[in-house]
Order: structure tokens, then sequence, then C-alpha cells
């Protein structure tokens, strides 16, 4: 059931990778009542940490308030715990699955200098949009989704539309 | 034993914060193992050499989806104790516009990003120091959004009763398309110029 590849990693077969993916979430909900997420456990950081740095400007948010300040405990929240298990999660499949390796992947067209502009670019447009979209294509189209959310849904199609277009804009970049 | 176990109270609220390790811990297991740390693997669907994204996401969600449905026929699960996103069209469909052209600018989104760092891509923390910086800049501009963030607000609305049909009725709906979505993945990736990644 495995993909081996010419540096000798190797990867799931996507079906089943996508069964234990759907089993986990199932599993989320089971337990905790909710889905997986990534995005929010930024929020919550951002949040917690400006709220060190300036509580009466947290306080005076109608954003961070939400958040952060007050009777929240912003660091024993559910997501950052969560986050951490992905961390290593991801490095214990990296050990199983031979991939581990200090790198920054990019096009043999690019420079890696060009990839990480992009990468912070890219990752400063996503962490906004997560904002205001209330969630990532974690916690608000695939969580969203397993409930059947409409909001989930929406999100989803308006992630991959936009993506699709703006991937042949950039396509230099990738192939 | 009816779920959410959390919730109910079946089982303490202490041990919330352990499953969460452990259920990150599976979530990231799943997305490096299909993938997901390589950013030219993700964007691949995009060009057709690579549907890994496609076959692993909508996967996922049909199995979480039926998954949930079944427990809660058989009564293993109280449906209404689950957190339902919700929905608020304008914001979902502008955040999601904004997140789609982070993503092809990146390579990644959020959750695979952590993944990639986790394996020693440099490319994934970068995108995860960016996501940083957007988070504290829209919360330091939210007065500006802060009207379209509350707009077109329409609860916990499944995308069921848009069509006016069952859960169950959508859900046999959506695991044809990912079944139709996945034969024409295969088809396409068969046409499509091989890309060296």
């Amino acid at each position: 059931m495995k993909k081996i590849k010419n540096d000798g990693s190797t990867y799931l077969n996507p079906y089943l990778g996508g069964v234990i993916l759907g089993t986990v979430l199932l599993l989320s909900f089971y337990i905790s009542g909710r889905g997986v997420g990534a995005s929010g456990a930024v929020k919550n950081t951002v949040a917690a940490t400006v709220n060190a740095v300036a509580p009466q400007h947290v306080e005076k948010s109608a954003y961070y308030s939400q958040f952060a300040g007050g009777d929240n405990r912003p660091m024993n929240n559910w997501l950052i715990y969560e986050v951490l298990g992905v961390l290593a999660g991801a490095f214990i499949s990296g050990i199983v699955f031979n991939r581990l390796k200090l790198k920054v992947e990019h096009s043999p067209k690019i420079t890696s200098r060009r990839r990480l502009w992009f990468a912070l670019g890219g990752g400063l447009i996503f962490g906004f949009g997560a904002q205001l979209a209330r969630g990532c294509t974690s916690g608000a189209a695939l969580s969203g989704m397993a409930v059947l959310s409409f909001g989930g849904y929406i999100t989803m199609v308006a992630i991959f539309g936009t993506a699709f277009v703006v991937a042949w804009i950039l396509r230099k970049n990738w192939i | 034993m009816i779920g959410p176990i959390i919730s109910s109270g079946i089982v303490s609220q202490a041990w919330d914060n352990i499953f969460a390790v452990l259920i990150g811990m599976g979530f990231g297991f799943a997305l490096e193992s299909s993938g997901f740390s390589s950013s030219r693997k993700i964007i691949g669907t995009f060009f057709g050499y690579d549907f890994v994204v496609v076959k692993v996401f909508f996967t996922a969600a049909i199995v979480a989806s039926m998954g949930l449905l079944y427990l809660s026929y058989f009564g293993l699960v109280d449906y209404s104790l689950l957190y339902i996103q919700p929905t608020f069209l304008t914001s979902a469909i502008v955040g999601g516009i904004i997140m789609g052209i982070g993503f092809s600018m990146g390579g990644f989104c959020p959750g695979t990003s952590l993944c990639a760092a986790a394996v020693g891509r440099l490319d994934g923390l970068v995108f995860f120091g960016g996501m940083f910086l957007g988070v504290f800049l829209f919360s330091e501009s939210f007065p500006i959004f802060e009207n379209m963030y509350y707009s077109g607000s329409q609860g916990a609305k499944m995308i069921n009763s848009v069509f006016g049909i069952s859960p169950e009725l959508f859900t046999f709906f959506l695991v044809l398309a990912a079944v139709g979505m996945f034969f024409g993945a295969a088809w396409v990736q068969k046409k499509v110029k091989k890309v060296e990644y």
C-alpha cells in the first residue's frame, strides 16, 4: 500500500491516508464534540501574547477580547494541545516514512529565497483569511464538512476555487 | 457510551486536553504520511500531476460524515452536542477567497505547514510564521472588517437543509460525487505530463 519515491521516502496510499484522517476526525467529534483545527491555535497564541504585553489593548479590542483577557485562559486551550500533537504526529510519521530532512522544497526554476518569500506571504495571507472565515482548511472546511455545515462547504469551495486560479497565475513558481 | 463523551460528562473535562494531544498526533500522522508535508505534492492537484489532496480530503470528509450519521443512528452520538461551524455567508466566501490566494502562494494550509515544519521543511516553518503576522494584522484591523465578519449570519445551518433533503441523502450524494472525482482524478492524472518533485 506504499508508493516509493526516488529519495527513499514512502507515502501511504492516499485513500488509506484519507480513511485514517477521517477516523481521527470522527474520534475527535466522538470524544470532544468538535473537529480538528490548526489556525485557531495561532489565533489564541497571538491573542495571549498581545494580552501579556498590552492587557488594556486586548480588553478594548472587540476581536482579541473574545479569545484572551478576562476569564479566558488561552494557553489552557484544546487547540493548542491538539497542534502540539500534530507536530509530534507528523514528526513520528517523518521518522517512519524516512522523510526527516532540513531543506527548502521548491521548483528547480526558482530560488530558495523566492520560495521562502512566497511562503511567508502565503502564510500571512492565509492567516488573515482564516480569521475572517472563522477557521482554515481543517477547522472550517474539513471539520465543517464532517457535520454538514453550510458555511464549511462554502469556505471549502471558495478556498479550492480561488487556489486553482491563483496556482495557474503563479505556475512558474511550481512547475 | 454516548458521545461526545467529554461534552456529555461521561469522561471528566480534565481528560479533554490529553485527548487533544492524541487526536492531534493522529491528525499530524495522517497528513504527513499521506504526503501533505510537501508543498509541490499539495499544489499538484491544481496542475493535475498529483491529486493526493482531492483523494485524502474527500475520503476523510465522507468517512467522518458517514461515521457521525451512523453513530447517531445507532444512538452512540448525540448530534445536537456536536460543534457545527456557524455560517456567516459573506465572511465565509471572502475569507475563503483570501485563503485560496495564500494557499497557492505558499503551497500549504496551516495544518500542513506545521507538518512540513515538523519534518524539517523550512518553507513550511516560514509559512507557519507568516500566519502569526496575518492573524496579528487582522486582529489589529478588526474594526475595518467587523461589519463583514458578522454579516450574512445564518447560525449553525446544515447544507442538506439548503437542498431540502435529509442529512443521510445529502451524504449519499456526497459519496457519489467523491467517487466520481476520484475516477476523474485518475483519468486526468494519466493524461498530464509528469512533474518531478
